[in-house]
């Protein structure tokens, strides 16, 4: 039981996680002010994005889009603790599985209706086509 | 059993190595509740989808890019992303056992949150004076759809938080609210992210493409 000692239940914890020592309040506050401060310098990345003319146009939507996934990620580790440590592995499995669904659901409907609108004929187009 | 692994503190014990017995009530509540949420994240992705599609049919009413005003979006995001930093404040209180801490940190948490909704709610009767309402087309149907369901979200996580102040004070730092706690911590960071996707996903990107 012991041969793994402080130094593994160290590595079990995640930073600023259920903290009930006066000596890590310091520890978890720089954790959710790091947080704060990446998730701060993001946002205002994608902000500044909207109204540059340092990116090129076409790209911006999809500069916007990795930030989003890049903030999203700082939330993830700094703000709900998702990481890889072993009492997470579980929390980490399951973000995987929702995140391949995620990208199903939203990758698949916008793939099958760009699709759809590019192969079906719309009502007036029909109607032009009986005449 | 020996002397040394009963003398060891509760949190000591699950150590995810498969020593000491299963997890500890406290990672088997929060493994419950996020799978809750993942389910939630995969509801929204649904209405985010619906969007996706439908967010250049405006039937010939105002876009996206006319009606958005970037700068509410802004502080709407900044309200968020500060109360999500003191909810986390509000976690490390409750881990305290700090009665004054915890409640300032929620009510901070909970004012920003309010603060948040009574912009949104400014900003869809403005659309709907407008007559930008969500009968108008299927663009603005999918967006009320998609924004008022975060709102809905937050409106709850505003009850659920006024409730777990209200628990603090009352029965304290008992087990069984502190995990009530930690579920509820998770429901709000996770409503953060959820905006991070809609701010830069419906409002950054409308209002370029």
């Amino acid at each position: 039981m012991s041969h793994h000692g402080l130094e593994g239940e160290a590595m079990d914890r995640t930073p600023g996680d259920d903290i009930d020592d006066a000596g890590r309040v310091g520890a978890a506050v720089r954790t959710y002010l790091l947080g704060l401060v990446l998730a701060v310098g993001l946002t205002a990345a994608s902000f500044w994005a909207t109204d540059t003319h340092l990116i090129y146009g076409p790209s911006v939507p999809i500069a916007i889009s990795v930030l989003a996934l890049a903030q999203m990620g700082v939330h993830l580790v700094f703000f709900l603790h998702i990481t890889t440590g072993p009492d997470n592995t579980n929390n980490a499995l399951a973000l995987a599985f929702g995140f391949l669904i995620v990208c199903i659901v939203v990758l698949g409907s916008l793939w099958i209706m760009t699709h759809l609108s590019q192969n079906v004929h719309s009502m007036d187009q029909i109607m032009r086509m009986q005449r | 059993m020996n002397a040394t692994a009963t003398a060891l503190p509760r949190h000591r014990e699950a150590t995810g190595h498969g020593e000491g017995g299963p997890a500890s009530k406290r990672v088997v509540v929060g493994y419950g509740f996020w799978i809750f949420l993942l389910s939630d994240i995969i509801m929204f992705s649904a209405f985010f989808a619906a969007y996706a599609v439908l967010s250049r049919e405006t039937a010939g009413g105002p876009s996206g890019r006319e009606l958005f005003d970037l700068r509410d979006t802004a502080i709407q995001t900044a309200c968020l992303l500060a109360s999500s930093f003191t909810c986390g404040m509000a976690s490390i209180a409750v881990g305290q056992r700090s009665q004054l801490w915890t409640q300032i940190a929620l009510l901070v948490t909970g004012l920003l949150g309010a603060a948040f909704l009574v912009l949104e709610v400014r900003e869809f009767t403005s659309f709907v004076e407008r007559g930008a309402g969500p009968s108008r087309s299927a663009f603005l149907s999918s967006f009320f759809t998609l924004v008022g369901c975060h709102g809905v979200h937050v409106t709850a996580g505003l009850l659920w938080l006024g409730t777990m102040m209200a628990q603090f004070l009352a029965k304290g730092f008992r087990e069984n609210i502190r995990h009530r706690y930690l579920c509820f911590s998770l429901f709000w960071h996770t409503l953060d992210i959820i905006w991070v996707a809609l701010f830069s996903l419906v409002y950054l990107v409308s209002s370029v493409s």
